[in-house]
């Protein structure tokens, strides 16, 4: 008589039924979350986005950019503030990652020594300062930038997540990488170059005053533009440039809200209301300056400068030479906010919808054949102990299956062919066995005995070979990305259920064949 | 009753006796890899290299000349265009853009403005030369640290010739693969990456059976001089090893035939694996330790249980 105590039996079902019932999910179609799936525990199984299509983005936040817009705004700061301290100063500028200024040699006394330093004092603890003789370098230290890399990442998170996601449903995927990359993840993507587009642009919007001094023209052909003025092209390829004053009268961050519209010639256009705060600067700027052109810059370029009318409070439109998509992608980001900082695409993978359903077609029926081909070979080769093989294999597929969506884990491409491979590989656990059966039989045991005997000496051959393969699939997780780490998944729980199912399932189903049956003669 | 045996039960082959043309042959064959690897090298993806991979259906079948001019007239440098599993479909790869992320951009821009209303874009892959080369270095590590963490369990559950010689059947196996890459021109990506992995895995697992039946074996056999050991436990696990390669391989051609053209090449890569693996198990790494005078003694750590009627 085999022994295969009860309390085991009952752990074995019980695994086994629970499986199946974390399986079960996958059994309905997808989106149906009506009545069918409620009394099941957990949901179907996460598809990679190359199955259900997709577009996975890996972004790098500018740092660099940052850094420079930092140094310019320290050192505009500074010359305010020495100005206002009366401490005489020159050359001072803002370079890529620093800020240098020197004293006039004649500042050289304590009084304005512990004032510099009392000023310097203030910039805070983010940036070191460096003096030699009277002149002096101001950069950001090491904590300075990684306090500058968290606060830029995760607002820019946030602006990515109201840009891609306005409406909260999408469930989009948008994760910090590293110290200055961002991972952006977004299921069902019909046209993943509108999703590029969309953050694609920096868009801070600002609104600048037209330099009348001179014209773009002459500013080109002299070279020299007014000072406190810059050069902007236009936003339109060709178009016309301006020569805008320096200072933004109002910017993006005071809008309340954006929307796409028509202007009086049916033109697409973006129409803006602004906050309070900004009601009153735009208000008092137009009621200043009426007559002039009104620069409207977006990230650096000039939509559009038409010349103010009257005086305007809370609202206005952006006209240019745009589509109603445009207007609509424009509204969109203007709403979300600018980023903090421009954002660079690193890597792009995007699947089509068509795509992901024809590849998980096209695994299903290759798991299927696979399946019926190693079912068929089992029995050939084994016959009714191939059957209880059989069973054991398409437990575990059952288990796979439920593991993965009680871990709701991300089930990939190359992770079905894990699944349809560790096929291939479960039934060896059993073939050990069998195999080991046999020659017991051979070596003219009794029945029970070379089972007894199989199973125990085929015991740590397995252990060591799947806890070897193991290790494979444990680097391939570690070191993987996406879809690869979606194979590694499937893998390694096959290799673990696939242990399981050999040694318990099937075991189980021997005894009790064996107890039931008591045969003499062993057919394997 | 009827059973299939692709393995007589108590074959007796000599396996010992071919060891070193064997392991001549492999010896050759991993050095001819290495040379091909040096000389011609591998078809890196664009997953190593950086790139651009686009891949469209028409609705009708695909005008793969028509496509040809149309993008090559673009100016995006070296454009390679295939059909890819159907003849409605092709597969278009350009080569990294002179130039940052941006320029990689601008170009899948054009390509899809190109091929305008009669392609559907079913796939858009841009990696760029940064994180190629972070993805190359990752993968390099992950085979690395792989191999030797393997090499490092067998050495604790066996002795260390065993797990030397592991190492080396492993080497060997990835090696020959790389080589047959280089050889045929396949393409090189983060899935062959993977497929040598599960190769490594696989392999292993093979090797791992062999050997624990060669400890088994040194014990119950003492006084057996090592080579008949070794041929008996060869023998002895042949009819299995046979039996779990040709399951696996089923599951593999499986996936080749109806798997879709993007698991195909992963699976082609498998299959080799799982063919050189139970190869290498069987004349590398049991040639490898065919040369050293094993210990013999009972390790009581690793005793085989006594099944309880023997006791």
């Amino acid at each position: 008589m085999l022994q295969f105590e009860t309390w085991k039996k009952a752990i074995v079902l019980l695994l086994v039924a629970t499986g199946m019932l974390y399986a079960a999910p996958n059994l309905f179609s997808r989106g149906d979350d009506s009545g069918g799936t409620a009394f099941m525990p957990g949901q179907a199984i996460n598809l990679g986005l190359d199955l259900q299509g997709g577009s996975h983005l890996l972004l790098q936040a500018d740092l660099s950019a940052v850094v420079a817009e930092r140094m310019v705004s320290v050192s505009e700061n500074l010359r305010l503030t020495l100005r206002a301290e009366k401490i005489r100063f020159r050359s001072l500028k803002a370079n890529a990652d620093s800020v240098g200024f020197a004293l006039r040699s004649n500042e050289t006394d304590d009084v304005a020594n512990a004032q510099i330093d009392g000023i310097l004092a203030d910039l805070g603890r983010d940036f070191d300062v460096v003096r030699t003789g009277q002149a002096f370098t101001i950069r950001f230290n090491e904590a300075g930038l990684q306090n500058l890399a968290n606060q830029t990442v995760e607002q820019a998170i946030e602006i990515i997540r109201r840009r891609l996601d306005p409406d909260g449903t999408k469930e989009p995927v948008i994760q910090r990488q590293g110290k200055d990359r961002i991972l952006v993840q977004l299921p069902g993507v019909d046209d993943p170059e509108r999703i590029k587009r969309l953050i694609g642009r920096t868009a801070r919007l600002t609104f600048q005053l037209v330099d009348m001094r001179t014209t773009a023209q002459e500013a080109r052909n002299s070279g020299r533009v007014p000072p406190g003025s810059v050069l902007l092209e236009s936003a339109e390829e060709g178009g016309q440039e301006y020569i805008v004053e320096k200072r933004v009268m109002v910017s993006g961050e005071l809008l309340e809200n954006a929307s796409a519209g028509f202007d009086q010639n049916s033109r697409p256009a973006v129409n803006f209301q602004l906050n309070a705060e900004g009601a009153r600067r735009f208000g008092r700027v137009t009621g200043e300056n009426i007559g002039r052109p009104f620069a409207i810059v977006l990230d650096g370029k000039v939509v559009s400068a038409p010349v103010i009318q009257s005086q305007i409070f809370g609202s206005g439109q952006i006209t240019g030479n745009f589509d109603v998509a445009e207007t609509n992608e424009l509204a969109l980001i203007l709403r979300a906010g600018a980023l903090p900082a421009p954002l660079i695409i690193l890597e792009e993978r995007s699947v089509g919808p068509g795509l992901g359903a024809d590849s998980i077609a096209a695994g299903q029926i290759a798991a299927m054949v696979g399946l019926a081909l190693v079912i068929i070979y089992m029995v050939l080769s084994y016959g009714l102990f191939g059957v209880f093989a059989d069973i054991a294999l398409m437990v575990n597929i059952v288990l796979i299956l439920g593991a993965l969506s009680a871990l709701q884990a991300t089930l990939t491409l190359p992770g079905i062919a894990g699944i349809v491979l560790t096929m291939g590989m479960a039934v060896d656990a059993n073939v050990l066995v069998f195999e080991r059966i046999r020659e017991e039989l051979r070596g003219g045991r009794r029945v029970a005995q070379a089972i007894e005997a199989g199973y125990s000496r085929a015991l740590s051959t397995i252990i060591d070979s799947n806890l070897t393969t193991l290790f494979a699939a444990l680097f391939l997780f570690v070191f993987g990305s996406g879809p690869i780490k979606g194979f590694a998944v499937t893998l390694s729980l096959g290799i673990a259920t696939s242990m399981f199912t050999a040694l318990m399932v099937t075991r189980l189903l021997i005894v009790v064949w064996v107890n039931a049956k008591r045969p003499k003669k062993l057919e394997l | 009753m009827f059973r299939l045996k692709l393995v007589p039960s108590t074959p007796s082959l000599n396996f010992l006796k071919y060891m070193p043309v064997a392991g001549l042959s492999s010896l050759a064959a991993v050095l001819v890899s290495i040379g091909l690897f040096f000389i011609i090298g591998l078809n890196l993806g664009i997953d190593f290299r950086g790139g651009i991979l686009i891949e469209a259906r028409s609705e009708t079948p695909a005008d793969i000349g028509g496509v040809r001019g149309d993008l090559e007239n673009l100016g995006l440098g070296d454009i390679s265009i295939q059909s890819f599993g159907s003849d409605r479909d092709v597969l278009i790869r350009v080569q990294k853009q002179e130039g940052d992320e941006r320029a990689q951009l601008q170009a899948i821009e054009k390509i899809t403005n190109a091929l305008g209303g009669a392609y559907d874009i079913r796939r858009t892959e841009f990696v760029g030369p940064t994180v190629g080369a972070e993805l190359a270095e990752k993968g390099i590590l992950a085979v690395a640290c792989a191999l030797f963490a393997i090499m490092i369990y067998i050495w604790f559950r066996f002795e260390w010739q065993f797990s030397i010689a592991a190492f080396l059947a492993l080497t060997h196996d990835v090696l020959t693969t790389i080589g047959l890459f280089a050889l045929t021109g396949f393409e090189f990506n983060l899935a062959t990456l993977a497929a040598i992995l599960t190769i490594a895995g696989y392999s292993i697992n093979d090797t791992v059976v062999v050997f624990d039946r060669v400890r088994e074996n040194l014990r119950k056999y003492k006084s057996w001089e090592q080579p008949k050991i070794l041929n008996k436990s060869l023998n002895e696990t042949l009819s299995r090893t046979v039996m779990t390669t040709v399951t696996t391989a089923i599951a593999l051609i499986a996936i080749i035939l109806f798997g879709g053209a993007v698991l195909r090449d992963f699976a082609l890569a498998m299959l080799w694996g799982v063919t050189i693996g139970t190869y290498s198990s069987i004349f590398i790494a049991v040639g490898l330790i065919s040369r050293f005078d094993l210990k013999r003694n009972d390790d009581e750590d690793n005793q085989i249980p006594t099944p309880e009627y023997e006791r």
